[in-house]
């Protein structure tokens, strides 16, 4: 078994805001992550497949279709874009990396079987650098 | 299927080695493998062969198997875990980064989770 990485980027802003809490309660919480107008990250996506290497082509995903679909369901929605307004999902919850891991992995994982049919390979886990120090990792396995 | 990388004449990549070894600490020495034997063994078994080498012609099994990373990641666990197994040491991973965007994880023959 391989568990096969592949990094992309894209950057786009956000703001931290539960609407469960007080003005107050937000500033207090958030710190400057809650700053009314928002502000950007340049997010760092590390998405991993594990599986067999195949026989014959002795690899066990296809990186130009795993792009593709990083590419439909990530990185084109979400490249130079505002979360909480431009992504349905954030409407109403907090675009924080964790649910933003959240989120790519159930985006992944509902497309996943068009793009890779058979058992393998499977989304194993995805990470998300927000900065160079804040990191989240998520197995893949825990999102229906 | 390859695109560019089926290009006839080959191409390079600045190969990155990641390689972990897994265990508790030596009572004495506090030390779970020493580092200088993991630096020996990686320089004979894999630099040497392997470094500025067309892998297709020159470093077999890729004569016959495509040197893809995950071959090459496995083909590098099967050279360097009976080293280690042979002085007390347990690999647990080895990765390998074709670029800095793109890299694999193997955990030897049997399925892990890692």
């Amino acid at each position: 078994m391989f568990r096969v990485t592949r990094r992309y980027r894209f950057a786009a802003s956000h703001r931290l805001h539960a609407d469960a809490l007080s003005e107050e309660d937000n500033r207090s919480l958030y710190g400057k992550c809650n700053n009314p107008f928002g502000h950007g990250h340049n997010y760092v996506v590390d998405v991993s497949a594990r599986g067999p290497a195949d026989p014959d082509t002795g690899s066990a995903i296809d990186a130009r279709r795993l792009d593709e679909l990083v590419a439909r369901e990530v990185l084109q929605p979400f490249e130079h874009r505002n979360l909480n307004c431009d992504v349905a999902a954030f409407r109403n919850l907090t675009p924080t990396s964790e649910n933003l891991a959240v989120e790519i992995c159930r985006r992944l994982k509902r497309s996943w079987p068009t793009v890779f049919a058979g058992e393998w390979p499977k989304l194993e886990k995805v990470r998300i650098a927000e900065t160079a120090r804040n990191i989240f990792e998520l197995d893949a396995h825990e999102i229906p | 299927m390859f695109g560019l990388a089926a290009n006839p004449n080959g191409h390079g990549h600045n190969y990155l080695l990641e390689v972990s070894l897994q265990g508790e600490p030596d009572p004495v020495t506090g030390m779970v493998f020493d580092l200088k034997e993991i630096k020996a063994v990686l320089q004979r078994e894999v630099i040497e062969p392997f470094d500025h080498r067309f892998l297709n012609h020159e470093v077999p099994p890729f004569d016959d198997v495509i040197p893809t990373t995950e071959n090459i990641a496995r083909d590098i666990w099967r050279r360097i875990e009976p080293q280690f197994a042979a002085r007390g040491g347990r690999l647990h991973a080895v990765r390998l980064y074709e670029t800095p965007d793109l890299y694999v994880d193997y955990f030897g023959e049997q399925p892990c989770s890692a």
